[in-house]
């Protein structure tokens, strides 16, 4: 067994607030391993930002331990916790890129800090902006550029020192659905190309779908569940978690029939499961929600399906849904 | 009147007027800049919070804003004379000006450095950046615009204040606007004097906005 990039262990964080401490986090513990996408959500105020500052101790917490590739950080002095943070770069929903340098200042600014060699750096950082596809903007400042733009310039920020892991707080949360997509697929093709370790936090559950391995549900402070992304998604345990997972803000009107959740995992992309579901039981079905989206060439997602009311007809489709391995839960808990 | 000897008496005015507001204001940004930087650094929500620090410099540079400019002027003579060794003209005039517009200026500094977003400062910290850097690679080159017109506003009242000084045998404008505008009744001379004011009050702060427009890159 690998040893973990960071382990987090019984973490607490408390908040002194007028009113005595607020508990922002309460007995975390997670480990992360090399080359993960691990998702952090949760609902905001649940803890999340919080949790993302204490793996760099921007945040310290209150006690627990954070281990960073076997280091534990409180015992690190001010000079060895700035050396540290140079191996964990991080982005921002703000992206907070500094808007009075270019985009090329910007990259250049980590490398800067650590009073790299300035050909060498100039060299690098215009390596690093070619890579998010911005090279043609270098000259360009921040308020010139747009959103998806500006954080392509934080991501190629983040990697100039070569870090060990990427901390991505709420990226893509200030970003429309098709920047949200690009920037989420830069950072898996930079997980792929370059191992680097990724942790994501956010609040959208599409996010965790379309690129992250493993996946920790924060609520009310603590970790509701944790484990691999296709495991949580098709079962979750925790009511945070089905919260999260089912589609949100949709109430169902309860006439007919039972209602099932049929989640695509990827194993059953090119069959048409509905099509052969009605066909085969000779019952029509209602679809209620779907929501799925092809990630490289699998099916992934979910949908809601109103079961004719017939029990008989009900039952041979769930059995027919089970032989093809396909879960299928039923959702009464749906109605919000 | 519009004789050589005005003339040159004005020009040498316009010239006092110009040394004594460089002057004091060169020197009270050497003690408010960092003062100023001090405010917000110590601060309870500040990089390095230092509460005792911070509580003091807030008292000290409110008392001293408070004091009135004549009455501040007056009482700090035995200082002034012992640091330019006179209490006459407009050198000695710096001295009271620079105690004077420092604290302002501290002020003026404190809220062009906290206009700078919070959240870039997190970031240089994220990326490992000390405190010093954070100043000096932050702070400041973010705050810039902000600063230079900051520094305007600094002229034009510190040009404001050595009129007044002036008036007390600092020389400068406000001394000829005093000595012959209002002792000797010649308001020609007078309107003179207060048009030069304005007219230099309008080129600092032209020169002020200037710089910040075109520093800035926000836009």
């Amino acid at each position: 067994m690998p040893q973990p990039l960071i382990e987090i262990q019984s973490l607490c964080k408390t908040y002194s607030g007028k009113g005595g401490a607020v508990p922002a986090l309460e007995d975390v513990s997670l480990c992360i391993d090399r080359g993960d996408i691990f998702g952090i959500i949760g609902l905001s105020g649940a803890g999340k930002s919080t949790l993302v500052r204490c793996l760099n101790y921007l945040e310290k917490p209150t006690s627990g331990t954070v281990r960073v590739d076997g280091v534990d950080l409180s015992a690190l002095s001010g000079a060895g916790l700035r050396e540290l943070r140079r191996s964990m770069g991080m982005i921002f929903q703000q992206f907070n890129l500094m808007m009075q340098r270019t985009a090329l200042q910007n990259v250049l600014f980590p490398l800067e800090l650590q009073k790299a060699d300035k050909k060498q750096s100039e060299a690098r950082a215009r390596e690093l902006l070619e890579l998010v596809g911005l090279l043609d903007r270098a000259n360009a400042y921040p308020a010139e550029l747009s959103g998806g733009q500006k954080q392509r310039v934080a991501i190629a920020r983040a990697l100039a020192t070569r870090p060990k892991v990427l901390l991505c707080d709420e990226a893509t949360s200030a970003l429309d659905p098709t920047t949200t997509v690009s920037i989420l697929s830069l950072l898996e093709s930079i997980n792929r190309q370059l191992g680097l370790t990724i942790v994501i936090i956010t609040h959208e559950m599409r996010v965790i779908e379309s690129i992250c391995n493993r996946v920790a549900i924060i609520d009310e402070h603590r970790i509701a569940e944790c484990g691999p992304v296709e495991e949580i998604f098709s079962r979750p345990q925790s009511e945070a978690a089905r919260r999260l997972v089912l589609p949100e803000g949709r109430t169902v009107q309860m006439t007919g029939g039972r209602c099932v959740r049929i989640v695509f995992n990827g194993s059953s992309s090119f069959e048409p499961v509905v099509a052969n579901l009605v066909l085969e039981c000779r019952a029509p079905v209602n679809i209620l929600f779907a929501d799925t989206q092809n990630v490289s060439g699998q099916a992934h997602g979910q949908m809601v399906l109103q079961l004719p009311e017939d029990e008989a007809a009900a039952g041979r489709m769930l059995r027919s849904l089970a032989a093809r391995g396909i879960t299928a839960e039923e959702v009464t808990g749906y109605v919000e | 009147m519009w004789n050589e000897a005005m003339l040159r008496l004005l020009l040498r005015g316009i010239g006092e007027t110009f040394y004594m507001t460089l002057g004091s204001t060169l020197f009270a940004y050497i003690i408010g800049l960092p003062l100023g930087l001090l405010l917000v650094i110590c601060a309870p929500d500040g990089l390095a919070p230092k509460a005792i620090l911070y509580k003091t410099l807030d008292i000290i540079v409110n008392i001293t804003r408070s004091i009135p400019f004549l009455v501040l002027m007056i009482s700090v003579i035995p200082f002034t004379r012992a640091v330019v060794g006179t209490s006459i003209g407009s050198t000695a005039a710096i001295v009271p000006l620079v105690l004077s517009a420092a604290p302002f200026v501290a002020r003026l500094v404190e809220s062009s450095i906290r206009e700078v977003d919070p959240g870039v400062v997190e970031a240089a910290q994220s990326m490992g950046a000390s405190t010093l850097q954070i100043i000096c690679k932050v702070l400041l080159p973010e705050a810039r615009p902000s600063l230079y017109s900051g520094c305007a506003i600094a002229i034009t009242t510190i040009l404001g204040y050595s009129a007044m000084a002036g008036a007390v045998g600092g020389g400068g404008l406000g001394n000829i606007a005093i000595s012959y505008g209002y002792n000797r009744y010649q308001s020609d001379i007078m309107l003179v004097t207060v048009i030069l004011l304005i007219l230099i009050v309008q080129l600092f702060q032209e020169i002020g906005s200037r710089a910040s427009r075109k520093t800035d890159k926000r836009k």
